[in-house]
């Protein structure tokens, strides 16, 4: 059975199509693109996925419009039907913005924009996202963004922290996100945002191939539940 | 009528741009400066038949993100001054 992902293109993102590259060459087969505009996904989706980018501009706030582009509507009814979805960078503000996560992700407190690879710890390997990976593992995934000092009341940390809902935390301070979170999941577990870039570590030439095993996991997983 | 929307970052919420501002007029020689915050003013062009309560959903579905900041509606103009 083949592996049915999309990938969403907003006016402004950059990352769509290295998102597909890494989606067809860990699934074997090459993601849908979507517009924006469009108003309905395709059926039986095994995962959608969310690029990196500027979309909009960053008008208003990060994600803030694309948040309400017709798609996402389809986005938000496939993620609360449980179809798997990833954001990164702009797709994590995407998501966010959308009341898909919790919490906003704010200017870096440096305020420069950072672009380099950093070490992340993984927090939790039991979700579809993470399972390839060890609980504790160190992995070196790149970053690049201006907003992405994630913010959440006290409360929400309380429980994202309680219910295993942190995939990924900075192994350094990076860039003043609370409790050093690069990467949160939802309560079902269905949907990850994170900022580093995955679909920037897939193979040997990009220096590393730490973004792998979360596609394979997402690959395994809806192989294995279909 | 014209509105002007005010938003600001909820207390407590860190505010990285007002304190490269603070700094900025720190450097400036500026003294007694003890805070600066960063918000963002929005002015809407609306018929005097929108509601209040309009006004409000528009703010809270787009306009502001509730999770860190506030908002504050103000008419500054009843009729439109074209």
């Amino acid at each position: 059975m083949a592996f049915r992902s999309a990938v969403i293109t907003f006016p402004g993102s950059n990352c769509d199509r290295d998102m597909a590259v890494a989606l067809e060459q860990v699934s074997g087969s090459a993601p849908v693109r979507v517009w924006h505009g469009d108003a309905s996904l395709p059926d039986g989706l095994d995962f959608i996925a969310l690029p990196g980018g500027f979309s909009y501009g960053d008008y208003l706030r990060s994600g803030a419009m694309a948040a309400r582009s017709p798609i996402m509507q389809a986005v938000v009814a496939a993620a609360e039907r449980g179809v798997p979805v990833l954001g990164v960078c702009n797709g994590f503000q995407v998501l966010t913005e959308a009341g898909l996560l919790p919490g906003a992700l704010m200017r870096n407190a440096g305020q420069n924009f950072i672009c380099r690879t950093v070490a992340l710890t993984v927090e939790n390997n039991q979700s579809l996202f993470t399972s390839g990976y060890e609980a504790g593992q160190t992995i070196h995934i790149p970053i690049a963004h201006h907003d992405g000092n994630f913010f959440a009341d006290n409360e929400t940390l309380r429980r994202l922290q309680g219910e295993g809902r942190i995939a990924f935390r900075y192994a350094e301070s990076v860039n003043g996100s609370c409790d050093d979170i690069a990467g949160i999941l939802n309560q079902a577990g269905n949907v990850l945002g994170m900022m580093p870039h995955p679909e920037r570590m897939i193979e040997p030439a990009h220096g590393g191939t730490d973004g792998r095993g979360l596609f394979e996991s997402a690959v395994r997983s809806a192989l294995t539940t279909a | 009528m014209k509105v002007q929307i005010h938003i600001s970052l909820k207390p407590g919420v860190l505010d990285p741009q007002g304190r490269a501002i603070q700094h900025a007029l720190e450097g400036l020689g500026f003294g007694g400066v003890k805070d600066v915050r960063a918000g963002r003013l929005i002015e809407l062009q609306v018929d005097d038949n929108v509601t209040d309560a309009a006004l409000d959903d528009m703010c809270r579905k787009l306009l502001a993100n509730m999770v860190i900041e506030n908002y504050r509606i103000e008419k500054v103009g009843e009729k439109e001054t074209a």
